[in-house]
């Protein structure tokens, strides 16, 4: 028989083990349909490392991966905190890439100093403010956030092919259903010269120092937990818990709008309906990886960049499909969600004694 | 209680006179068979020794009140008894059909069931959406069968009730029930698996006067009938006016283990306690102004709604709201709270209008809240004692600057409130929810109380305490007064409220009646007017 027991708060060591475990029992479990595949577990992984690790350029490329991931980890994470549960970010970040070029294009001709911070500013803005109408509906009516904010994903995606279809066609595209680049003054930086990363990931860094600044030492970050954790007490202890519930969707649509703009005005430099290979839904995974903590998501979106890439590149020298880097990320977030468990209680296994069990 | 119907009240005034007259309590026969034996029992969590070689014997027909304050290792010993925990030494031993005592199979409910202990836990566990007859018979009936053998299951429940006076609508949703009768329900749910021993833990904290005593008049015939009975209790009336014997618990070890006759308060309260405890008293004290001022408050729907209520507090006065529950006095104190504007009427506190102002506004104003529910409404339970303590005061300067929080000045001043307030914790960054109901209230207060508040709201302010923490809680309440400040206490334990009260309201369906001089007033009066009579009836 199997018992469980309540822990008391889990030390910090525990918080870190159970993901790192969570994650290597993930690679594990993932090694069975590669024996399936015939291939060799060992090479298949060495692969991977050396895709994601190997070499300058592969390095930089898992990073240029990380850099929406941490961004729409952040915003699932803040949400998260506050019990307010964002889906979105899938849409929020074509929200914010949509605005970017909108604003990028050419509507506005000005220096970079001018045009990137407007930019940036203008697809955070526009990712946080899809947050608003869920968030209005959830504080006012009661509606579950998770239903509006998943087929607002929907909607939004739709409304990005209308415009790259219609109003916002590039007319030089040749008939594709793309945007029209963006300005040159528009762009974000490259950090390296001939590689692909770029300044969104900077700005996705400072988005993680900031987010756990704010929930750490603020007196919103403060009201966010205090909502999150306790709804009740909060609104009993006089703390705005509508305003904070509407401060975090702001936030949390913004982050995933700055997702967005980096992989338009960082990485792209013109908008498709492709534009995020789910980058939005990945957010969750990290996010949860990381236990909601704003700099775990960093940790977390490097892991899950790292198989991303790896695994793409394992695919090309084996020929295998790189699916297998969405199995390995599914089952990391099922062991993680599991391991839950295991911090909040002990497990013990009790010699199953003579009891027979006669149903009741 | 919603039903406390013209057909009822006969019933519950001689309940109440019988219980004010403490009819001498039936002996039971010193040799009566033992129905249950517990042995030795050692139960410890970490450094804990939560039961410490712990010996308990129950007879057949018998009522053993199992006394002690919170955290003394009560539940813990039940839910050993009953299998939720395995102790670490020790046996339980139970009467079998064939009449030997035969130990019980440590950790396993199941075999408790089995061998015929029934528990109503504190906090009910039933199925709320199914109705009474489908809670009891759940788990009892197999899972494929031609019939399900309701008609004979509910012939032999209405044996039961009939038999032992517990009446419940089979039919009735668990929901749609009163606390009073989800209790019956518990217990029939008990007698209905051929319960030999009844185990109770803490079956009045949830219950009005009223419904208490109808509770301990039902276990006295059930005792009588040859059910042996444990009810868990740090109420030292109900202990002596409903057991037959007293088993004494105080941090997890039996200090005392007597007949109940001949025990009287004191002596049980320094066995429970371990030193004597004061009792607050009010000092008479000459009211000031009025200060708080509703007037027709109206609000709310359904059975908890205000109808046109008018309350008038003067300053240096503790004014005592008594009520069934259920009957209005959770939305008043939400109203109060700002949690819940009214649809028509007007509050004022001095003259300063407060009809539509939120919590936050009636916390700056200088109105102290209480909540009745201190883990759901009190405390963020994952957030530290420190910041439990600022989170009324967490946009004032003094805990934040520019919008970032003040650790230092926060930490010092919970350090502070921690000694005068003697909350017992492992330090200030220690989550709320570690610590016990008392402690949590404690922090209720010292965070609600610290800023010298001209009202200070108390809703249930001892429900679930012990004795030592209740009295702590009245000490407070008893200072604000002395201090100029009104209380306004909102309770269903009438020696609370006779007690520290300077004059009564009832509410009774969402009317409150006009107060009256507490020294006008007693126990029978207010459970008359609390079950709706009106004063001239009264009278």
């Amino acid at each position: 028989m199997i018992r469980f027991e309540p822990r008391e708060p889990s030390s910090l060591p525990r918080l870190i083990l159970i993901p790192v475990a969570a994650a290597i029992v993930a690679l594990a479990l993932a090694a069975i349909p590669m024996l399936f595949a015939g291939l060799s577990v060992f090479n298949a992984y060495g692969l991977m490392l050396t895709g994601a690790f190997g070499s300058v350029f592969a390095f930089t490329e898992m990073l240029t991966r990380a850099a929406p991931l941490i961004l729409t980890g952040l915003a699932a994470a803040l949400a998260f905190r506050a019990k307010l549960w964002n889906i979105g970010a899938e849409g929020q970040l074509y929200a914010g890439a949509l605005a970017a070029v909108a604003i990028g294009s050419g509507m506005i001709d000005a220096p970079s100093i001018v045009l990137i911070p407007l930019v940036v500013f203008c697809g955070a803005l526009a990712g946080g403010v899809m947050m608003l109408g869920p968030t209005l509906l959830k504080t006012r009516l009661g509606v579950d956030e998770v239903v509006t904010t998943l087929l607002l994903n929907f909607i939004i995606l739709l409304f990005v092919q209308m415009m790259l279809e219609g109003p916002m066609k590039d007319p030089m595209g040749m008939g594709w259903p793309q945007s029209e680049p963006m300005l040159d003054e528009a762009m974000l930086p490259k950090l390296m010269a001939r590689m692909r990363i770029h300044g969104g990931l900077i700005i996705a860094f400072i988005a993680a120092i900031g987010i756990h600044i704010l929930l750490k030492r603020t007196v919103w970050g403060f009201e966010i937990r205090a909502v999150g954790e306790n709804a009740n007490a909060a609104r009993h202890a006089g703390i705005p818990v509508t305003a904070t519930f509407i401060r975090v969707g702001l936030f949390s649509g913004a982050l995933a709008g700055l997702a967005g703009v980096g992989e338009v005005a960082g990485l792209k430099g013109y908008l498709t309906a492709d534009l995020s290979p789910g980058f939005g839904y990945s957010g969750i995974v990290v996010a949860m990886l990381a236990g909601l903590s704003p700099l775990g998501v960093v940790i977390a979106a490097l892991f899950i960049a790292s198989i991303f890439v790896g695994a793409d590149s394992m695919s090309r020298a084996t020929g295998v499909s790189n699916y297998l880097a969405d199995l390995i990320v599914s089952m990391a977030l099922i062991c993680v969600l599991i391991s839950g468990l295991f911090l909040r209680f002990k497990v013990r296994f009790v010699g199953a004694k003579s009891t027979e069990g006669v149903s009741k | 209680m919603p039903a406390l119907t013209s057909r009822d009240h006969g019933s519950r005034h001689r309940e109440l006179q019988d219980f004010a007259e403490r009819p001498a309590m039936t002996k039971t026969s010193p040799d009566a068979a033992v129905v249950l034996k517990l042995d030795g029992i050692t139960k410890r969590f970490g450094a804990l020794t939560a039961n410490g070689d712990v010996s308990l014997s129950l007879r057949k027909g018998e009522i053993l009140a199992l006394l002690g304050e919170n955290g003394a290792g009560k539940t813990t010993l039940m839910n050993i008894l009953f299998g939720h925990y395995v102790a670490d030494e020790g046996t339980v031993e139970v009467l079998t059909e064939d009449g030997s005592l035969t130990e019980l199979d440590p950790g396993s409910p199941h075999a408790a069931l089995n061998a015929g202990i029934g528990m109503v836990h504190q906090h009910f566990t039933l199925a709320e959406n199914l109705t009474a007859l489908e809670n009891i018979l759940l788990g009892t009936e197999p899972l494929l069968a031609l019939k399900s053998g309701r008609a004979r299951a509910r012939e032999r429940l209405s044996d039961l009730m009939t038999g032992s006076g517990l009446i419940v609508d089979l039919d009735a949703r668990i929901s749609t029930l009163s606390v009073g009768e989800k209790q019956r329900v518990e217990i029939l749910k008990a007698l209905y698996r051929n319960a030999r021993v009844l185990v109770l833990d803490e079956p009045t904290a949830v219950l009005t006067p009223q419904e208490s005593d109808t509770l301990f008049a039902t276990l006295k015939k059930l005792a009588a009938d040859g059910l042996g009975i444990i009810f868990i209790s740090h109420k030292l009336d109900e202990v002596i006016a409903a057991s037959h014997r007293v088993a004494v618990l105080r941090g997890g070890r039996k200090v005392a283990d007597q007949p109940t006759e001949g025990c009287d308060k004191r002596q049980l309260a320094e066995l429970m306690v371990g030193k004597t405890v004061p009792e607050s008293t009010r000092d008479s004290q000459v009211p000031g102004a009025a200060r708080l001022i509703l007037s027709s408050v109206t609000t709310g729907a359904g059975r908890d709604a205000l109808h046109s209520v008018d309350l008038e507090l003067l300053s240096g006065e503790i004014l005592g709201i008594a009520g069934v529950s259920g009957n209005g006095q959770g939305t008043l104190a939400k109203v109060i709270s700002g949690l819940l504007p009214p649809s028509s009427g007007t509050i004022a506190l001095d003259g300063e209008v407060l009809t539509s102002a939120d919590a936050r506004r009636m916390i700056d104003t200088g109105i102290a809240r209480i909540p009745e529910d201190r883990h759901k409404d009190g405390i963020v339970g994952p957030m530290s004692v420190a910041e439990n303590l600022a989170i009324e005061t967490i946009r004032k300067p003094q805990n934040q600057r520019f919008g970032f929080l003040r650790f230092e000045a926060i930490a010092r001043r919970a350090k502070d409130a921690i000694v005068a307030y003697d909350i017992r914790c492992q330090g200030d960054k220690a989550p709320a929810r570690l610590l016990s109901g008392g402690n949590i209230q404690k922090i209720v207060l010292a965070r609600t109380l610290d800023a010298s508040p001209s009202v200070v709201l108390a809703a249930q302010p001892s429900r679930g305490l012990d004795v030592g923490a209740t009295s702590d809680v009245h000490r407070r309440l008893l200072e604000a007064r002395a201090r100029g400040a009104g209380v306004i206490l909102i309770s269903e334990d009438l020696d609370e409220l006779l007690r520290l009260s300077d004059r009564i309201a009832v509410m009774h369906r969402g009317n409150l009646s006009q107060p009256d001089k507490t020294e006008t007033l007693d126990r029978a009066t207010l459970g008359l007017r609390m079950a709706g009579q009106s004063k001239e009836q009264a009278a």
